[in-house]
C-alpha cells in the first residue's frame, strides 16, 4: 500500500452513479484480458454530462481522444460517489484510468465495498468541503497515514475520515489476500 | 433489546445468537445470483483466486440468469452468455436459465421469484443492485460486485456490516389509483438518494401487507434508490402462497420484536397517498402526478423488474383497454412467465396481448431491455431528446441510453395514462 498519493484532481459533483461512471452500453468488455479491457479506461467517466465533467469549469475531458489512460490520478467528488449499480466495472475503469484515489464527501455503499474487496485504490471520505474548494488540475497529495491531504496548488489541508475496520483488507490488498492472511480461505488455492 | 428481522436472519447466517448494527460479520450464503453482466467478470476472478479447476462451493446455490443484453448483434455480448454456458457445463450447474431455450426466463430478479429461488428467512447475494427485491419474501438479499460474489463462489461465505434498520409504516388502505411504485418514489423523494445509505428499509403496516408479491417487490426493488443495503416486508400467508406454488424446500419465518431498535421510524396514512413521478435525472427528485401535467412527452415505456410483472401489466391494461396510445409506447414483460401471462389472461374478453396491440404498442421479448439503455441496437432504447414517462428504477442521465433524453419514473398506470393523452397525466383522469 502506497503511503504518499500524489497527482492532479479532476473534480465531480455529489451522486456521481455509475450509468456516469461508466455507460450501461460499454460492459460488454472482458475484464481479464489486458489489452480489451483499456476500453473501460477510454469510457471511463464517458456519461458525465459535460457542465459536470472536471469542476468548476466542466467541460474538462477526463479522457483524451484516442487514449485510455487519464492526465487525472485523483477524483475528488461530493455526496453519495458512485450510487446506482453494482457494477464493479465503476471502481475497475477508474483504476484502468490511472485513478489511484477518490476523496468524496460519502459514497454509496456498494462502490465503496467493490474499491476496498477489489482492492481497486483507496476510496477516502471527508468530513470537510474539498470539493468545493478543489479546481480540477490542483495538485493533490494525500498522506495515507496521517489521514490528510494537502492541495499543493492552493496550500490549503484537510484531514481524512478514519478507514475503520476496512483498513484491514485495503492493508492485504483485497478481500482474497485478507481471507488468506486471516487463515479462513488456505493460501495455497490459488 | 430484541432484534429485526435482518438482524436475526444475518444472526443465524453468521451462526450467533445475536448481531448488533455495525458489527461486521462472515455469513453464510444460501443463493448466489449473477447474470450475463457481471457472470463473466465474476467467473474471471474466481479462476484466478481459486485455480482453473476449481468448483462452486455448491453448485445447489448458484443461480444464473442471463437477463440483459439478450437480443442484441454486440459482439462482446454475444460472447459473455458464450463465457456463462462453458462456465455452466464445467461445473454442472443446475439453474441455469440460458437464452434461446425454453428454459430462458428473463429479468433475474423476477425469475429468481417465480422459479422458487426466494425464500423467507435466507441471504441471497446477486450482482446486481437491485438483488434487494427478493427483500419482498422476508429474506435478506444484496447487490454485489464480482470480487465478492468470485469470494462467494469460492467459499460460500461473505463478510456484511450488520445495517441499521428504518422502518416505513402504512396504515389503512391505499386508493385503489395507488400502487406501489407511487410510495416507493414518494418515500425516496422524503428520504433522498442517500437517505438509506447503509440501512435496511422494513416496510411494515396493513396496507402493505395487502399488496400482492408483484408490488411488495416493485417497493423492495427501489430500497437501492435510497442507498438501502436491503429492504425487508415480514412473510405472511400472500408469501407462503407465492413460495409454495414454486419450491418445497423448508424455510424459516423471522419476525422483527416489538422491542427492536430502529434507527428511524416513519408512518403514514395510505389513504392521503397521491400519483407520484420523479423527474429527470434522479429517483428523489418527487413531484406529484398532478403537478407535470404541462409535461408533454414521446414515449412512454412499461417494463423493467420493477414495472414489467403481470400485476404492473395489468394495471396498464385496464387504461389502455379500447383506446389508441398518442405517442410511442413500448411494452416489455420481465420475464417469458409475464409474457404467458399476457397471452392467457383477459379482460373484458381479450387478452392483456391483444389489448396492447389494439392500442397501438410496440411488444418486446422478455429482458431488461432499454431500462438500462444497453447496445445500440435495444429495444426501446433512447437516441435523442426522447422525453420518457417510464416505470423503470432509474432516471440518471444516460441510463435509458442517449444522455440527452429525459425520464419521469412513475408507476403503471400513470405511464399508461399518460401514453394515451402525450402529456404527464394522473390516472385519476381516465380511470373517472
Amino acid at each position: 500500500m502506497k503511503q504518499i498519493i500524489e497527482g492532479k484532481a479532476y473534480v465531480l459533483g455529489s451522486d456521481i452513479d455509475t450509468d456516469q461512471i461508466i455507460p450501461a452500453e460499454h460492459l460488454v468488455y472482458s475484464l481479464s484480458d489486458p489489452e480489451e479491457k483499456k476500453n473501460y479506461g477510454k469510457f471511463a467517466l464517458s456519461g458525465v454530462p459535460a457542465d459536470g465533467a472536471g469542476l468548476p469549469d466542466g467541460n474538462n475531458a477526463f479522457i483524451n481522444e484516442g487514449s485510455f489512460e487519464s492526465e487525472f490520478t485523483i477524483i475528488v467528488g461530493g455526496k453519495n460517489f458512485g450510487c446506482g449499480s453494482s457494477r464493479e466495472h465503476a471502481p475497475a475503469c477508474l483504476k484502468i484510468a490511472g485513478i489511484q484515489a477518490v476523496v468524496a464527501e460519502s459514497y454509496a455503499r456498494i462502490f465503496y465495498r467493490n474499491s476496498v474487496d477489489g482492492g481497486f485504490f483507496i476510496p477516502f471520505e471527508t468530513p470537510d468541503k474539498l470539493a468545493e474548494e478543489t479546481r480540477t488540475g490542483d495538485k493533490l497529495i494525500i498522506d495515507v497515514e496521517k489521514e490528510s491531504l494537502i492541495n499543493e496548488t492552493t496550500g490549503k489541508s484537510y484531514s481524512l475520515s478514519s478507514l475503520g475496520e476496512v483498513i484491514e483488507i485495503i492493508r492485504a490488498g483485497n478481500i482474497f489476500e485478507y481471507a488468506r492472511q486471516s487463515g479462513l480461505i488456505p493460501s495455497s488455492e490459488a | 433489546m430484541g432484534m429485526t428481522i435482518t438482524e436475526k436472519i444475518l444472526a443465524a447466517h453468521a451462526g450467533k445468537d445475536k448481531v448488533q448494527p455495525s458489527e461486521n460479520v462472515w455469513v453464510d450464503v444460501d443463493v448466489l445470483m449473477t447474470h450475463d453482466v457481471c457472470g463473466p467478470g465474476t467467473i474471471g476472478i474466481f479462476k484466478e483466486q481459486f485455480g482453473k479447476n476449481a468448483k462452486v462451493f455448491d453448485r445447489e446455490k448458484v443461480v444464473i440468469i442471463p437477463d440483459h443484453y439478450i437480443f442484441t448483434e454486440d459482439k462482446h455480448a454475444n460472447r459473455n452468455i458464450d463465457i456463462l454456458r462453458e462456465f455452466v457445463s464445467e461445473q454442472d450447474l443446475p439453474y441455469y436459465y440460458d437464452v434461446g431455450t425454453e428454459n430462458y426466463k428473463g429479468v433475474c430478479h423476477l425469475a429468481l421469484a417465480q422459479e422458487g429461488h426466494n425464500r423467507p428467512g435466507e441471504v441471497l447475494f446477486g450482482t446486481d443492485s437491485h438483488t434487494c427485491t427478493s427483500g419482498a419474501f422476508g429474506m435478506f438479499s444484496t447487490g454485489i460486485g464480482n470480487t465478492d460474489a468470485a469470494f462467494i463462489l469460492g467459499t460460500g461465505k461473505l463478510w456484511v456490516k450488520v445495517p441499521e434498520s428504518m422502518q416505513f409504516e402504512f396504515t389503512g388502505e391505499f386508493p385503489d389509483y395507488i400502487m406501489a411504485k407511487d410510495i416507493i418514489l414518494q418515500v425516496i423523494g422524503d428520504i433522498g438518494v442517500d437517505g438509506a445509505t447503509y440501512r435496511t428499509m422494513e416496510w411494515t403496516g396493513e396496507a402493505i401487507m395487502d399488496f400482492s408479491m408483484e408490488e411488495r417487490m416493485t417497493l423492495c426493488n427501489m430500497a437501492i434508490e435510497g442507498g438501502g443495503k436491503n429492504a425487508i416486508i415480514e412473510a405472511d400467508d400472500v408469501t407462503f402462497e407465492y413460495v409454495k406454488k414454486r419450491t418445497d424446500k423448508p424455510y424459516t419465518v423471522y419476525k422483527s420484536d416489538p422491542d427492536a431498535n430502529y434507527y428511524f421510524k416513519k408512518t403514514y396514512d395510505a389513504s392521503t397517498m397521491e400519483p407520484v413521478v420523479a423527474k429527470p435525472h434522479s429517483p428523489d427528485n418527487k413531484a406529484l402526478v398532478k403537478e407535470c401535467s404541462d409535461v408533454k412527452i414521446n414515449r412512454s415505456y412499461i417494463g423493467s423488474c420493477t414495472g414489467g410483472k403481470y400485476t404492473d401489466f395489468l394495471a396498464a391494461a385496464k387504461l389502455l383497454n379500447g383506446k389508441k396510445v398518442a405517442v410511442d409506447t413500448f411494452i416489455v414483460p420481465a420475464t417469458t412467465e409475464v409474457l404467458k401471462d399476457l397471452e392467457r389472461e383477459t379482460l373484458e374478453g381479450k387478452t392483456l396481448m391483444e389489448v396492447f396491440k389494439d392500442a397501438g404498442c410496440e411488444i418486446g421479448d422478455a429482458s431488461c431491455a432499454a431500462c438500462l439503455g444497453g447496445p445500440k441496437d435495444t429495444f426501446g432504447r433512447t437516441h435523442g431528446t426522447e422525453v420518457v414517462v417510464s416505470t423503470t428504477n432509474r432516471n440518471f442521465p444516460g441510463r435509458m441510453g442517449s444522455k440527452q433524453s429525459e425520464v419521469y419514473l412513475a408507476s403503471p398506470y400513470t405511464a399508461a395514462a399518460s401514453a394515451l393523452t402525450g402529456h404527464i397525466t394522473d390516472p385519476r383522469e381516465i380511470l373517472n
